[in-house]
């Protein structure tokens, strides 16, 4: 059989094609990822008192040891950098953030035993939230630190604040609220300020100067923390080089000179910047400019040796102040602190017993050494990022270090200087590899994912562009072959020269390696059918000129690309996209109205008839058909302005307020609301049940007994019961039926569950037995229509006479039509013997399960929404209809079933569109956490559940698009009846509706505009992805980076995997439905006509 | 081929930008602190009634509306008063499509009915003007075959000038920057006027290095 047989191939052609092309996007974006977003995993341990670090000394309490000083002042000067904390007097002409203070230099050389001046370097990204979280956890915060709890920003991991606390300090802060996120309810008394406004200099510094004296007069803390703001939002407005900073600055150097006057004998003093700033006043990269802080460190009580120590470091790391300052206090170092202890500011050994408590130099680093050891073994435990053959070198080196402090604290011997050298060396490569591996981008990588990126966007351009023609030629094996060879042969070459294969690199290679072999291939086809068909070569080649690529649609596609660029347009990206949503579908009856399509011609006498075309329609067709668009039009932009209402609100949003819907039911108090909220919801969510069965029946798909067909009667009437039941009974009060609790928490489990089931059989049912066409044979069933009510369109038949009679499929449809005709018209000419033949529903025979099953998987994904978005999912509904019907009455149907791009860039667009209209953002925090404990109210015990249930709630509507996005294919064909627009060639009586069957009669076209389909979505989704990627290693120094354009990243790329990995299930489902025809054709054939 | 037309309409759309100029420096000079971001609905009022009454003047003097064929008065009148309705339409129009591309619906309404009164002004009144009240007309006029003289060439290429001009001016206003002529509707409205400008620069160039293409049907 062997069109069926190619039919098949055709299919998994086109699978394995898209599958190759998602495959590749896919490296593009890990290997961009891997080099840009650094991660790493949080250690949730706590290091104790009764942590035994000290060797030989039986005594469990390490914090009973009487501490070098009782009482610290932090003073953090935020973006301190180091060239403003210089004095350099033989500068005569200051620059205005020059010489600004002279306190820092002049007591460090006043006082030397007393005070010290590092510079003080903070590890990327410089970023204010990770800054902090890098100096009281001691470790190297990354952008995403993945704990087990997303929602909050509050610091889990160890921290010096929080062992502080443990020991009963008292931990005063003011200053940057940032900390007051960061470490809620951990301060013995705390004075936030509003950080947000970052053109507010003074607000938070008045309020720390208002409260920083008294504070310290009084007796009431131990260490004091005072975050001072002004200096960085100088800079981001102002840059470093204005009269504002110098002022700024000169305000610092009072406050310091202040703070040193009230200090005491047993304060220590710590003035430090969290990080650098560039010359135009921006940080978060990791450029010296901007990592490179100042730290200032005094004391009333002399705290440095007198003589020079002889290794004073010139630079210090932003990890070290952690231990330093938690062994000067006498708390033990946090848990997964990498730093190392600053030795200048212990005794050397043998010193003890001047100094006032405290440990010796080799003390402090033995149970530094010791306790990052800890951690490096219960990191390594937990993740493998750390490469193993260094982490067993530094074990190597950890144990003879330990055996050499053993043996000579246990003889009692002076240690030697190499010892306390060698503890150094090792905790320097300990931060050193922790550093390579969680705090460093990798620009190779990065490049080598924008390249792919590119390459893969071209190719998926190339791809649409040329569907008909590649999908002929064998175009797969080869780049397929060439990545596997390349990446083996890369694979074998790294293990050769280092021993270890990196995967990243080897799948780089092959996915670029497979790219440009494909579009030499691509290149080659293209010249051989130009070649090949001289007179069509003009029209082939000139496809990729500028006029051609500018039309309206990529230019709208090519705006919302660049508005990734900015983060205003980022932030306010939901009514963006509405924008160019609004613009695009407007421009599709202006363009049609250019083409003089829109309005009947004009009955003008003196017209000369040549000039145009001559009308196909009737005007009052024309008319009708317009008038029908013009309505779509209005329902699409009734939905677009009324989805403007389910927006969420960003943080930077100053004065937005969320949609009132985006709330569950159960936090609603008035009563009276809640039940307009429940009756609003169900009443749409009953429409989207009504509806799709509507649609259903009016196409006469609802007749046989398939599994489909049980879906669509049962299942999803079902469904709805028992989504709008589980709403009811969440939203109940928990205190209002007490005597019922147990029903309702029984039900509270049971009904998502039932839901779940129900949808999960749905959709196997539809993917099993995806057919809805009901064949009715005439002589079994004579009573037609008596129990059915009588379809509208039921029999797909009808052919163009010219059409090959060879060929198999339209020999049925012959047969169908002279059986029907046998039926319906008295009198028919061709009578034929064999029983009559009737099938319901064939016109939709591809549309149907396709549109069941987005409208199943739709209920399934509201059901993990709060309640209130089910009139968003029903705007979603209703804008997709309208879109379809938009498209179909304005697609000439005569050039193939080729998609333009006008409603797939809508298509696209929608989908970002509903995913700010479903309460959704590109941020972390506003994530839908609830999803995961929809049906399982007790929390989970794995990952892998919870986390998918709040990635279906995050991307339902890229899912929805993108499983729907073959409909667009279809849609035209559907609704071909109503009357068509412009030339088509539509059979000689208006009745003969052959509507998806076309798609039979053509299945090299079909498939090739198949492809075509899904790479024109796959292009423009994936060169939304290469903006952002482009955003985010462009604008990796902006202020907003990690706040805006890698959240942004993050959420693009996650919805770009999302909308491939149900863009395919589409395509399957299209092609199973053409498999599943296949057959039925074979069934419905006697053998003896082959 | 169309010489005189093309330079009646260079001079008659000279006419109309200097106008337009007028309407921004005469206020200047004789309000007291007019400015066109500060007093900008004073501007936007000052540019759209110049305009209309320039425009209207222009179009009469010249006869390019299209010939009536009745003349008596009570015609005459019902076709002002048609006019008029269909101008007020026109902007509430205007306002309904602002409102839909995301203007805030009640605080600063007057704001954004203001700009459809520009909006208008500067095409529906066009379009009034040259093909008089008959919405079939304008419509049937931007088509690709709807020009029937040069006045239609033009009236497309201003039109279409305005309506993008004002398009893109809503670009800026998201973004960071605090400048006085992001605030709604200046930049808008200032959009649609450096449109409607360059619409008129551009329609008679267009035309005159066009004009061995361009076939009108009938005049």
């Amino acid at each position: 059989f062997t069109a069926d047989f190619f039919s098949t191939l055709r299919q998994l052609l086109i699978l394995s094609l898209l599958l190759w092309v998602c495959v590749v996007f896919y490296v593009g974006i890990y290997l961009f990822v891997g080099g840009f977003l650094l991660v790493r995993l949080e250690v949730n341990r706590t290091s104790t008192c009764g942590d035994v670090l000290h060797p030989g000394e039986e005594q469990g309490d390490f914090c009973h040891v009487k501490p070098r000083f009782r009482r610290a002042v932090l003073l953090i000067i935020d973006a301190l950098k180091i060239d403003f904390a210089r004095f350099d007097p033989t500068n005569a002409t200051p620059r205005h953030y020059e010489n600004k203070l002279p306190v820092l230099e002049e007591t460090a050389s006043s006082r030397p035993s007393h005070s010290r001046l590092y510079p003080f370097r903070a590890d990327p990204p410089t970023t204010t939230m990770q800054r902090i979280k890098g100096f009281t956890t001691g470790s190297l915060p990354t952008f995403i630190d993945v704990g087990n709890n997303f929602a909050s920003s509050a610091i889990l991991e160890d921290n010096l604040i929080h062992q502080l606390g443990q020991i009963g300090k008292r931990v005063v802060f003011m200053g940057d609220d940032t900390w007051e996120s960061l470490f809620p309810k951990k301060f013995y008394r705390s004075l936030p300020f509003p950080s947000f406004n970052v053109k507010d200099l003074h607000t938070v510094d008045d309020g720390i100067l208002q409260h920083l004296y008294p504070t310290m007069v009084s007796d009431d803390w131990d260490v004091l923390v005072a975050h001072f703001l002004g200096v960085d939002h100088c800079g981001h407005r102002f840059g470093p080089d204005h009269p504002a900073m110098a002022d700024k600055l000169t305000q610092m150097d009072g406050v310091i000179r202040s703070v040193i006057e009230r200090l005491e004998n047993d304060t220590l003093l710590v003035v430090m910047g969290d990080h650098g700033m560039t010359d135009t006043g921006d940080h978060g990269g990791e450029s010296q400019k901007e990592t490179d802080a100042a730290i200032f460190l005094y004391s009333p009580s002399p705290l440095f040796p007198k003589l020079p120590f002889q290794s004073e470091p010139d630079v210090v790391p932003q990890t070290d102040l952690v231990p330093t300052l938690a062994l000067l206090l006498g708390v033990p170092i946090p848990y997964s602190s990498v730093g190392q202890v600053l030795l200048p500011l212990f005794p050397p050994h043998g010193q003890t017993e001047g100094a006032v408590g405290g440990l010796s130099q080799l003390e402090a680093l033995w149970i530094n050494a010791k306790q990052v050891n800890r951690f490096l073994k219960t990191y390594s435990g937990m993740a493998k990022d750390i490469p193993a053959e260094s982490l067993s070198k530094l074990q190597d080196v950890f144990s003879r270090v330990s055996s050499d402090y053993l043996s000579t604290v246990g003889k009692g011997q002076t240690p030697s200087p190499e010892l306390a050298a060698s503890l150094q060396a090792y905790l320097t490569s300990v931060r050193d590899t922790c550093r390579a591996t969680w705090a460093r981008f990798s620009p190779l990588k990065m490049a080598a994912g924008l390249a792919i990126l590119a390459f893969a966007c071209l190719l998926c351009f190339i791809l649409s562009e040329l569907s008909c023609v590649l999908i002929r030629e064998n175009v797969l094996r080869a780049p397929v072959v060439a990545a596997l060879s390349v990446g083996v042969c890369v694979a074998a070459g790294q293990l050769f020269t280092q021993g270890y294969i990196e995967v990243a690199w080897c799948l780089a290679a092959a996915a670029l390696s497979s790219e440009l072999l494909f579009l030499w291939r691509a290149h080659r086809v293209r010249t051989s059918v130009v070649a090949g068909n001289g007179s069509k070569a003009p029209k082939r080649a000139n496809w990729l000129t500028l006029r051609h690529l500018l039309v309206p649609p990529l230019l709208v596609s090519l705006l919302r690309c660049a508005s990734l660029l900015s983060d205003s347009y980022v932030i306010a990206e939901g009514r963006v996209v509405t924008f160019l949503v609004f613009s695009l579908s407007l421009y599709i009856p202006i363009h049609l109205n250019w083409d003089g399509l829109l309005l009947p011609p004009s009955h003008d006498p003196l017209k000369p008839a040549g000039l145009l075309p001559s009308p196909a329609l009737s005007p009052s067709a024309v008319r009708k058909e317009s008038s029908t668009l013009v309505a779509c039009l209005g329902l699409l932009v009734g939905s677009l302005y009324l989805s403007l209402s389910f927006h969420g609100c960003r943080e930077e949003q100053g004065t937005c307020q969320p949609s009132p819907f985006l709330s569950p039911l159960s936090r609603l108090q008035d009563n009276k609301l809640k039940n307009l909220h429940y009756v609003l919801s169900l009443a749409s969510l009953g429409l989207w049940t009504y509806l799709l069965r509507r649609w259903l029946r009016h196409y006469g798909n609802l007749n046989s007994s398939g599994g489909t067909v049980f879906t669509a009667r049962v299942i999803l009437p079902l469904l709805s019961v028992c989504l709008g039941l589980h709403w009811a009974v969440s939203a109940t009060p928990e205190d209002s039926f007490r005597n019922l609790a147990d029903l309702i928490s029984l039900a509270q489990l049971a009904l998502p569950r039932a839901a779940f089931c129900l949808l999960g059989l749905g959709l196997l049912l539809i993917w099993l037995d995806p057919l809805t066409v009901f064949v009715k044979t005439r002589t079994v069933a004579p009573a037609r229509g008596s129990s059915l009510p009588p379809p509208r369109y039921r029999a797909s038949t009808g052919i163009s006479p010219q059409a090959e009679l060879h060929h198999l499929i339209p020999q049925i449809y012959q047969r169908m039509r002279r059986s029907l005709e046998d039926g319906e018209l008295s009198g028919g000419a061709e009578l034929d013997s064999r029983p009559a033949v009737e099938a319901y529903g064939l016109g939709t025979v591809y549309s149907a399960p396709l549109l069941l099953f987005c409208g199943l998987l739709g209920i399934g994904l509201l059901l993990l929404h709060p309640e209130g978005m089910a009139l968003s999912f029903l705007l979603l509904l209703l804008q997709t209809g309208a879109l379809l019907h938009i498209h179909a009455s304005s697609t000439a149907l005569n050039s193939g079933f080729d998609v333009p791009w006008t409603p797939v860039v809508l298509w696209s667009l929608a989908a970002t569109q509903f995913f700010h209209a479903t309460g959704h953002l590109p941020t972390f925090p506003s994530i839908q956490w609830n999803a995961a404990f929809v049906g399982f109210p007790g929390g989970h015990t794995g990952t892998i559940l919870p986390a998918s249930l709040v990635t279906l709630n995050t991307f339902a509507s890229h899912i929805l698009f993108a499983a729907g996005c073959p409909l667009l294919l279809f849609w035209p064909l559907v609704c071909e009846v109503r009357g068509s627009r412009g030339v088509r060639a539509v059979g000689e009586d208006g009745e003969d509706a052959v509507m998806e069957m076309r798609l039979r009669e053509n299945p090299q076209q079909f498939s090739s505009a198949l492809l075509q389909l899904s790479t024109r979505y796959l292009f423009i989704l994936g060169a939304q992805v290469f903006a952002s990627v482009c955003a985010a290693a462009i604008l990796r120094r902006h202020l907003m980076v990690w706040k805006v354009f890698a959240p942004k990243l993050m959420f693009e790329a996650s919805g770009f995997l999302v909308s491939c990995v149900f863009l395919l299930i589409g395509v399957t489902l299209v092609s199973r439905v053409d498999m599943a025809v296949g057959r039925w054709f074979k069934r419905l054939l006697p053998d003896e006509s082959r | 081929m169309w010489d005189h037309e093309i330079k009646a309409m260079a001079s008659s759309h000279a006419l109309i930008a200097s106008s337009l100029f007028l309407a921004t420096v005469v206020p200047a000079v004789l309000v007291q602190g007019f400015s066109v971001y500060g007093t900008h609905l004073l501007w936007l009022y000052s540019v759209s009634g110049t305009v209309s009454l320039v425009n209207i003047s222009v179009f009469w003097l010249l006869g390019v509306s299209p010939p009536t064929k009745k003349h008596s008065l009570g015609y005459k009148l019902s076709r002002l008063f048609r006019s008029c309705i269909y101008f007020l339409l026109s902007c509430l129009f205007y306002h309904t499509v602002v409102v839909l591309y995301g203007a805030p619906l009640i605080e600063s309404a007057l704001e954004t009915f203001s700009l459809a009164v520009l909006l208008t002004s500067l095409t529906t009144l066009r379009c009034l003007c040259v093909l008089g009240p008959n919405v079939q007309a304008w419509i049937r006029v931007f088509s690709r075959h709807g020009a029937m003289s040069v006045w239609d060439t033009s009236l497309q290429i201003t039109v279409a000038c305005t309506v993008v001009g004002a398009w893109v001016g809503a670009f800026p206003i998201p973004l960071d920057w605090d400048r006085p002529w992001q605030v709604w509707p200046v930049s808008c409205s200032l959009g649609s006027v450096i449109g409607f400008l360059t619409g008129l620069v551009a329609a008679p160039a267009w035309i005159h290095y066009h004009r061995k293409q361009l076939t009108y049907k009938c005049k």
